[in-house]
């Protein structure tokens, strides 16, 4: 049998008293994976995000991460949302040190932070994730003064910061310009590769869910039984096979309106 | 506001008070120099007793205010059901002016300190209660939900989310309050004390009839308002840096 690092087990939900978005569900996926979720708005692919992150459970089913059920948030996995995750009383700088505060404010009970140990040097940490994505210039400055693409950078840092396996990212640059979201998306992809990363990004844009996922789930119409994936093309976007998958996307979804 | 801009506005209304005093030619109207020369001796004298007695009233109404309403808000803020629960109480006490129940505190809690201090209170309880229950209902719940996607429960969020978000709030509901506060702490004064402005103002224009105090008085109750608020002021600002951010950005 082989071994899948996110389990979601025949799951049910509905928002209710709305019709149900997922009905006995199964998907699977490996640890190191790095996939993308495609589907029109209120398809439930931000839902599903959100059960993947324990922030809510199935009605039905389970998810399990790394073979656990998962019940609530769990420490090892990070979610960026598209906007307003920041806190806007808290510098660039605080905002990526959150994570480190919240987990020494509970200390690692297993629950709220990992069993193993605090990191020793939390302000090193901080300081490498604000070399690292380029925010020492803007480290002192509040979220209201800075850019859209450092905004979605602090969001990346403060993720990342705490070392997690998992990254679920909803729509995390839909907000930005073109070059802007194109160098981020490049970002995300290297520290994927450089930290052995599990990342799922929910998007609505087919292009960037062909050059981030080399494997792309589509979701139509809810409700949703079994998923329909795509396998991705090399994240080159001159590469040929990158507009054949593309154009694919596009008439599965557009299959999916009709 | 520019200092200069301050002095010269102080220094007008001097100019005025002092032209206004040679017209009225009567002792009810004295000029400014002669109110301020009683000031400076009855400030380390007689009226600086006056003076702490009205600051401790306010500064205690003050603390127990934002240490009930503060938290009390932030739970409404949080809770829909207990905020259904009670908003209809509040809608109708909140618009109330506290100042009518003055007569009905002494009466019930007499002359000391509590009837005084209450009706205070009731003014500033209400202010913040209004303003951080709205300040946390408004939070996005993005923002909530990243936060607990780092781990956060419900005692991180409070520290990390709750209390930030809403600290601005109160500060503008005291700020609202303030001069309200010191209306209604005038009134409560007149009334069963020997000790305070209030008291010393009104003792010192209609029993003993000298006006110069009675105006020194009235300039302490203007300065203790003042003080308050600039002092709240300051105060927010080192609190809530990002405030200032965005307000100047």
């Amino acid at each position: 049998m082989e071994n899948f690092f996110v389990e979601v087990k025949g799951i049910d939900f509905a928002w209710k008293p709305h019709l149900p978005l997922f009905l006995n569900f199964w998907w699977h996926l490996k640890k190191g994976e790095s996939w993308a979720i495609i589907g029109p708005s209120g398809c439930g692919k931000t839902t599903l995000l959100y059960l993947l992150s324990g922030l809510i459970r199935p009605q039905g089913g389970e998810v399990r991460i790394g073979g656990v059920k998962l019940e609530r948030p769990r420490p090892d996995s990070a979610l960026i949302l598209q906007d307003f995750g920041l806190l806007p009383w808290r510098t660039v700088m605080e905002n990526i040190a959150l994570g480190l505060e919240v987990r020494s404010f509970y200390g690692p009970d297993g629950l709220h932070a990992p069993k193993r140990p605090l990191p020793e040097a939390p302000d090193a940490l901080v300081d490498y994730w604000l070399k690292r994505l380029g925010l020492e210039a803007v480290a002192d400055h509040y979220p209201s003064q800075i850019s859209g693409g450092q905004r979605q950078r602090t969001a990346i840092g403060r993720a990342l910061v705490l070392g997690p396996d998992l990254l679920l990212m909803d729509e995390p640059f839909s907000s930005l310009d073109a070059p802007t979201r194109e160098s981020l998306e490049e970002l995300t992809l290297k520290l994927q590769a450089e930290r052995g990363l599990t990342v799922i990004t929910v998007t609505h844009s087919i292009e960037e869910a062909a050059f981030l996922g080399r494997k792309i789930l589509c979701l139509g119409h809810p409700p949703h039984r079994e998923p329909v994936v795509v396998e991705g093309p090399p994240p080159k976007r001159d590469h040929p096979d990158f507009y054949k998958v593309c154009s694919k996307l596009r008439s599965i979804l557009e299959e999916g309106r009709r | 506001m520019k200092k200069e801009q301050l002095s010269l506005a102080i220094a007008v209304l001097l100019v005025l008070w002092y032209a206004l005093s040679l017209w009225v030619k009567k002792p009810i109207l004295p000029p400014p120099h002669k109110v301020l020369l009683v000031f400076l001796k009855e400030i380390t004298g007689g009226m600086g007793r006056h003076l702490l007695w009205s600051f401790f009233r306010v500064f205690l109404s003050l603390t127990l205010g934002i240490l009930t309403a503060a938290p009390l808000g932030v739970v409404l803020g949080q809770s829909r059901r207990l905020n259904q629960l009670l908003s209809p109480f509040i809608y109708l006490l909140y618009p109330i002016p506290k100042v009518v129940f003055v007569p009905l505190a002494i009466l019930f809690f007499g002359l000391g300190e509590l009837p005084k201090v209450l009706i205070i209170y009731l003014i500033i309880f209400f202010q913040i209660l209004v303003l951080v229950r709205d300040q946390a209902q408004s939070l996005r719940p993005e923002l909530i939900l990243s936060v607990r996607s780092l781990g956060a429960g419900r005692r991180a969020l409070f520290r990390f989310v709750y209390l930030p978000a809403t600290l601005p709030a109160v500060f503008t509901a005291i700020r609202q309050s303030t001069g309200t506060a010191i209306a209604v702490l005038y009134l409560a004064e007149l009334f069963g004390t020997r000790y305070g402005l209030g008291y010393y103002i009104y003792l010192s224009g209609s029993t003993l009839l000298d006006y110069p105090a009675m105006y020194a008085g009235i300039i302490t109750m203007s300065l203790l308002g003042i003080g308050l608020y600039v002092g709240i002021d300051r105060l927010e600002r080192k609190l809530c840096p990002w405030i200032v951010v965005e307000v100047t950005r």
